[in-house]
């Protein structure tokens, strides 16, 4: 196990030096002059031309690469343009608001996703199975930023049962431990911040939630169904099993292969931040922070969110493929559990 | 002589498909005493397995469906037994053994957990002790150091292994019945001849009950009493194995002994006899016997009614109107 995950991780090595030297190039490929966006419309071009010598924007792309990647590797991921702040932080504080956005929705999708996809399978063509499975279509077609400022109209604004905007209300005292509002708020025992930040969770993940809980749904259903059909299955049954744990310890811990290869991709995804969902509700998170970037021209900032996604893609898929030794026993190479 | 261990009567289980319906157990009697082993014979898709599932009320519903007759087991109607019911009795007093043991085992659970888990729920012990206990059924069925073996997953075993934990697992709880169904088809020679070798030993022990379900005359030859020859969903032939190897009446069942290759060296090599044609489409069986379009006997009566099972000297019935 250690040997794999260590092969692993010296993989990512090669895949960081991949993304840095893409994410270099196109950046510099796409119009726009960070410079030039710094100082304004009318500023003079003696003005342009020493910030871009500040900013070391005047050597070669080879030399500029050379000076980033040395400074990679001392852990320095460099300055945001815009704010002057290293990088390093401005991505940490906001990884934190994304992290908490997706574990929810994570949580929210998986459980309603595998609940409605088992239920849908051995039910098949009842009246729960269609209705599951066409809100599944509907959550898979429906464009989120819809959604999202639907749930904000008919919950904020209409019944005013949650907040529309934020992590939590402001003027609430907030002491920082770890960065997790939620977390922090069990740690110093402040039940009323708890809950108040849960509320202002809720509509950001479910909306978050929709897309990957349909997906989860369908691959649950169909994958179950495969399963349900299969001679162990009978077997099970034979023994005089409840239909219970015929489901959940016989067929469900087969079908969760590509089940949670459906999760896993998810979640990576949504770690990279939700930019429609982030600006709707005003989640200060990663989505938003990287589109901001992009288009102020923050190299520094756009190359350090990339290869930090590129991280965290690796991280994830390593614990989905180490959650597939633990699910399936065939694929423990060394027959060791 | 006391009341039989299993008696069906009139069993007709139908598939509804969308192309109509599929009668693929169509008036099956049999009964089997306590102890005895009953070969059940016929070609692919005459309705053994659909009989043995429907003993065990393993048909898949709604499409699936047991319409008429009754199976009695211990006094009771399993026909009317409600799930619950069934449950108490799957794997309890009724476990079953199928065709392939690479397939049947669950593959992402360890032998001794699939074992262990029957014992659990049919007997009151403890985690321990029904892990025990499955230790001690793996070494019964011959499985080489149990102990070590009962911690293993099924893809780690052979072919002839995972169907001895099968049947570790059918008579774990000491059933009064083990339905094998098909139990050496997947199985090469050898092991065949182990696995039967196993049945048979373990029957005497446990003193199971067994319905043998197989296309093989010969296994049939080597441990049943008693052999019911099917048919197109129903029992064409019953007698004991002596008489039924001796005196086939059916002509079907002469036909089934015909088409045994002959030994090389006996007598002059003959050419291979068949029993010509096909089995007819379960969706649409021709009026009157159901054999009728294969019969080298066929007359004008069996174009006209369905034969009734016919009683012949002892336990020999046979149903065709050649007979009456």
């Amino acid at each position: 196990m250690a040997r794999f995950i260590s092969r692993r991780l010296f993989h990512l090595i090669f895949i960081l030096i991949g993304v840095s030297i893409l994410v270099f190039l196109m950046l510099r490929l796409i119009p726009g002059d960070p410079a030039h966006l710094l100082v304004g419309e009318l500023a003079s071009p003696q003005d342009i031309a020493r910030i871009r010598e500040k900013l070391g924007l005047d050597s070669s792309y080879v030399y500029q690469y050379f000076i980033y990647a040395s400074n990679l590797l001392k852990g320095d991921m460099g300055t945001s343009i815009r704010s002057n702040v290293p990088v390093s932080q401005e991505i940490f504080v906001r990884f934190l608001a994304t992290v908490e956005l997706s574990i929810a929705a994570m949580l929210i999708s998986s459980l309603i996703g595998i609940l409605a996809g088992v239920i849908s399978s051995v039910r098949q063509y009842s009246i729960f199975d269609y209705f599951s499975m066409m809100m599944a279509l509907v959550g898979i077609s429906m464009p989120i930023f819809w959604l999202g400022l639907m749930l904000m109209y008919l919950f904020s604004v209409k019944w005013g049962i949650l907040p529309m905007m934020g992590r939590f209300t402001m003027g609430l005292d907030y002491h920082v431990i770890s960065g997790l509002v939620m977390l922090d708020s069990l740690l110093s025992g402040d039940i009323q911040l708890f809950f108040n930040s849960v509320k202002h969770l809720i509509l950001p993940a479910f909306t978050l939630a929709t897309i990957p809980m349909a997906i989860i749904a369908r691959m649950t259903r169909s994958s179950m169904l495969e399963v349900m059909s299969k001679d162990y299955i009978r077997t099970a049954r034979a023994k005089g099993l409840s239909r219970g744990t015929v489901i959940f310890r016989h067929a469900l811990k087969n079908a969760f292969l590509p089940i949670i290869t459906v999760i896993g991709l998810n979640f990576g995804l949504l770690l990279g931040g939700a930019v429609l969902t982030e600006t709707i509700f005003s989640w200060p998170g990663l989505g938003r922070y990287v589109v901001d970037s992009l288009s102020a021209r923050d190299y520094p900032a756009v190359q350090g969110c990339i290869l930090f996604f590129a991280v965290i893609m690796v991280i994830v898929n390593l614990t989905v493929d180490i959650f597939y030794l633990y699910l399936d026993p065939r694929l423990r190479i060394d027959g060791k559990g | 002589m006391a009341a039989p261990l299993l008696e069906i009567q009139g069993l007709k289980t139908f598939f509804f498909t969308r192309k109509g319906v599929v009668k693929a157990v169509d008036g099956v009697d049999l009964s089997l005493n306590e102890g005895e082993t009953l070969g059940l014979v016929g070609e692919s898709g005459c309705g053994k397995t659909v009989t043995a599932l429907s003993i065990m009320r393993l048909i898949s519903e709604p499409i699936g469906r047991i319409t008429e007759g009754s199976i009695n087991f211990e006094g009771k109607d399993l026909v009317a037994a409600t799930e619950s019911e069934m449950r108490k009795i799957r794997g309890n007093r009724i476990s079953m053994i199928f065709q392939e043991p690479m397939t049947s085992l669950n593959p992402v659970l360890k032998v001794g957990d699939q074992i262990s888990e029957a014992i659990q729920l049919h007997q009151d012990v403890s985690k321990k002790e029904a892990w025990d206990r499955s230790i001690e059924m793996l070494r019964l069925v011959g499985i080489p150091s149990p102990e070590s073996r009962v911690n293993e997953y099924p893809h780690q075993m052979s072919g002839g292994m995972r169907q001895r934990v099968m049947i570790g697992m059918a008579l774990s709880c000491h059933p009064k019945l083990m339905i094998a169904d098909e139990p050496t088809t997947a199985l090469d020679v050898t092991i065949q001849a182990q696995i039967l070798d196993l049945i048979n030993r373990l029957k005497e022990r446990v003193g199971s009950a067994i319905l043998l379900i197989t296309h093989n005359l010969g296994v049939v030859a080597e441990v049943a009493q008693y052999v019911g020859v099917m048919y197109a969903g129903y029992i064409v032939e019953y007698a004991d194995v002596i008489t039924l190897f001796k005196e086939p009446r059916h002509p079907y069942t002469v036909g089934l002994f015909q088409s045994i290759p002959k030994k090389k060296g006996s007598a002059k090599r003959e050419r291979l006899q068949a029993i010509p044609g096909l089995v007819p489409d379960l969706l649409e069986l021709p009026k009157g016997c159901k054999f009728q379009d294969r019969c080298s006997r066929v007359f004008q009566r069996c174009r006209e009614e369905a034969p009734l099972l016919l009683k012949l000297n002892g336990s020999h019935q046979v149903r065709c109107w050649l007979y009456e």
